[in-house]
């Protein structure tokens, strides 16, 4: 059942002034899939997101790697092509699905813009997503603002606009971190199914292993621009084989957890790009580290079990 | 939003669209023909009545109606404003958005050409500018238009700084918008608040701005009617005919307050802090 892939990262670096953000970051993804991409703030998820829409903020640019999709290098499209690119063939969701709505336009003519028409023409087909979406009453809703619409509802919205077009892949960056616990599962199993509905590729960005948890069929852990672990989702969860990938899994909340039990929580900080030294970049927050992790950059290694890992510890881990 | 109308603000609307009305009916409403002279009715006071007709705010050195007069002259008053605030508008709108979402160089480029534009006394900017072209009143138009774009384009400049970063100008150029289509549909509606409340300040100015110029002799030419020249000529006659300079004088003042204040009460309204996202 080997797809080709809908979106392939290679080696992907990226750099702002003298400091690289992000190392040599790799991935595929295939149609149907959800990856998950997940890491502490500040890792470099959002800005390998804005990477692949070729949408950089003008302070970074891309040092190395390629993005292919469906097997074409993006970095060949002029710029005027790849206006087409974004909204056809990848489309991207956000954190604050609010504001990532014009206050002015009502929601149905933000999702007909997808498909570049005016409502009018597409209201047949705006009205199915809309439905296909979730959202009761769309005739009523179509034509309402955003502001007239709950967190959960204005992400489905987002949602529909995103895939109207039935774009091979789409990104979605913490789409869930502004909404509350409930709405957060609604709108996940509403990515899941459509994902599979539409044989539409996911990457799906977050800081939270419980959402990774509830979607993905595999999952690449980011720890300050580098990979340090990536794999199949229940592998990883079953025996993770870096010392982030486990704290990190070490501080998911638990139902089980006594309310007042202490979440395991990681000490130390992310270190920012300017502090990046030459060895494993995890070494000043991890309780394994040694003199070697200190000097040299671990190599992410295959396990042999369809895992990624990026520590000299991989083994004694097991 | 709450669309709450207060007994002044409608008194104001009303009486700014007396103004219009007049303006607009002024050949309906005129009960004499504002260019027709007559050495025997000369500088009758406001109600005197001839055998044929009353003239209710009296008549001019020329013997001219001065009702007549002052509803033509609300006319070319609102009309110079309307105009040449559109003009600016657009201008000033155009290059704020320019430079506002190029940045760089290109925002260099515009806003200092603005900081230089607004460091000349606008008057005398004016003036120089009808002293060299020549008065008229569709080069009163672009003379205005053309040198009153600044402030327009300032407050642009910063609207649009602000809502380029706003999560939802993001999202649609992820959705593959280009900039023609984000500027167009999504910044200008967003930012036509605080520019319609500059163009209403600017509207009360422009009404200043023409009456001054028409005073000087600069504007609307003579023998047609414009608040300004009616209070030039009138303003020998000071102690004979008062009514020559009090009428169009106070057309003038209540008319620049009642736009003023339309103008703070849309300030108001669009005030950005009490808006919804
Ligand atoms: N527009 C920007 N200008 C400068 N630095 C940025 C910009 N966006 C992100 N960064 C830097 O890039 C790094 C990664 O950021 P980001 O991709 O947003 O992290 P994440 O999404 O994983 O939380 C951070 O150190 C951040 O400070
Ligand atoms: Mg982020």
């Amino acid at each position: 059942m080997s797809d080709a892939p809908a979106l392939v990262v290679e080696n992907l670096s990226l750099a702002i002034g003298p400091a690289g953000l992000v190392d040599g970051v790799g991935f595929q993804v295939a149609p149907g899939e959800v990856m998950a991409i997940v890491g502490e703030s500040g890792c470099g998820k959002s800005v390998t997101a804005q990477a692949i829409m070729r949408l950089l903020p003008d302070a970074i640019r891309q040092t190395g790697g390629r993005i292919l999709l469906g097997g074409r290098d993006i970095s060949a499209i002029p710029e005027r092509a790849m206006r087409a690119v974004r909204g056809q063939l990848m489309s991207m969701i956000f954190q604050e699905p609010q504001a990532a709505l014009d206050p002015l336009t009502t929601v149905g003519s933000q999702i007909a813009e997808a498909l570049r028409q005016p409502l009018g023409r597409v209201r047949g087909e705006v009205l199915r997503m809309l439905r296909d979406v979730g959202i009761s009453d769309p005739e009523r809703r179509i034509d309402q603002h955003p502001f007239e619409l709950s967190g959960g509802m204005c992400q489905r919205i987002m949602i529909a606009s995103a895939l109207i077009s039935r774009p091979a892949v789409l990104i979605a960056d913490e789409p869930t971190t502004a909404l509350d616990v409930t709405i957060q599962a609604q709108i996940l199993d509403l990515l899941r199914r459509l994902a599979i509905e539409r044989q539409t590729a996911v990457v799906l960005i977050t800081h939270d292993m419980g959402v990774v948890a509830d979607i993905a069929d595999r999952v690449a852990v980011m720890y300050a621009g580098r990979i340090a672990e990536a794999g199949p989702t229940a592998e990883i969860f079953a025996a993770p084989r870096h010392p982030y990938t486990a704290l990190l899994l070490a501080s998911i909340p638990r139902l089980s957890d006594v309310p007042k039990s202490k979440l395991a929580v990681i000490e130390g900080r992310v270190p920012s790009p300017s502090e990046y030294g030459p060895g494993c970049r995890f070494a000043s927050r991890c309780p394994r580290a040694d003199a070697r992790c200190a000097a040299e950059t671990p190599p992410l290694r295959p396990l042999g079990d369809g895992r990624l890992t990026a520590c000299f510890h991989a083994e004694a881990m097991a | 939003m709450s669309a709450r109308f207060s007994p002044g603000i409608v008194l104001i609307l009303l009486l700014l669209a007396a103004f219009v009305l007049a303006a607009a009916g002024a050949d309906l409403l005129s009960p004499a023909d504002p260019l027709r002279q007559s050495l025997l009715l000369r500088l009758r006071e406001p109600g005197f009545a001839s055998r044929t007709a009353t003239y209710w705010l009296g008549t001019d050195d020329l013997g001219r109606d001065l009702l007549s007069r002052i509803l033509y002259g609300a006319r070319a008053s609102l009309l110079v404003a309307a105009l040449s605030v559109s003009v600016s508008l657009v201008v000033g709108t155009a290059l704020g958005l320019l430079a506002g979402w190029f940045r760089g160089w290109t925002a260099v480029l515009i806003m200092r050409f603005v900081d230089t534009m607004l460091s000349i006394p606008a008057i005398l900017l004016a003036v120089l500018t009808v002293a060299v072209l020549g008065p008229g009143f569709l080069k009163l138009v672009m003379v205005l238009g053309l040198t009153r774009w600044p402030r327009y384009t300032r407050v642009a400049y910063a609207a649009t700084l602000q809502v380029a970063g706003l999560p939802y100008i993001k999202a649609a150029e992820m959705a593959g918008c280009g900039a023609t289509r984000i500027l167009w549909r999504h910044i200008l509606p967003n930012i036509a608040g605080p520019l319609m409340v500059v163009a209403t300040s600017e509207f009360g100015l422009m009404i200043l701005f023409e009456a001054g110029l028409s005073f000087l002799g600069l504007g609307i030419q003579p023998p047609y009617p414009s608040w300004g020249s009616i209070m030039s000529a009138g303003r020998q006659y000071v102690t004979r005919a008062w009514w020559l300079t009090v009428f169009p004088g106070a057309c003038l003042f209540v008319l620049v307050l009642c736009v003023n204040l339309f103008g703070d009460w849309l300030r108001d309204r669009v005030d950005p802090r009490s808006r919804g996202r």
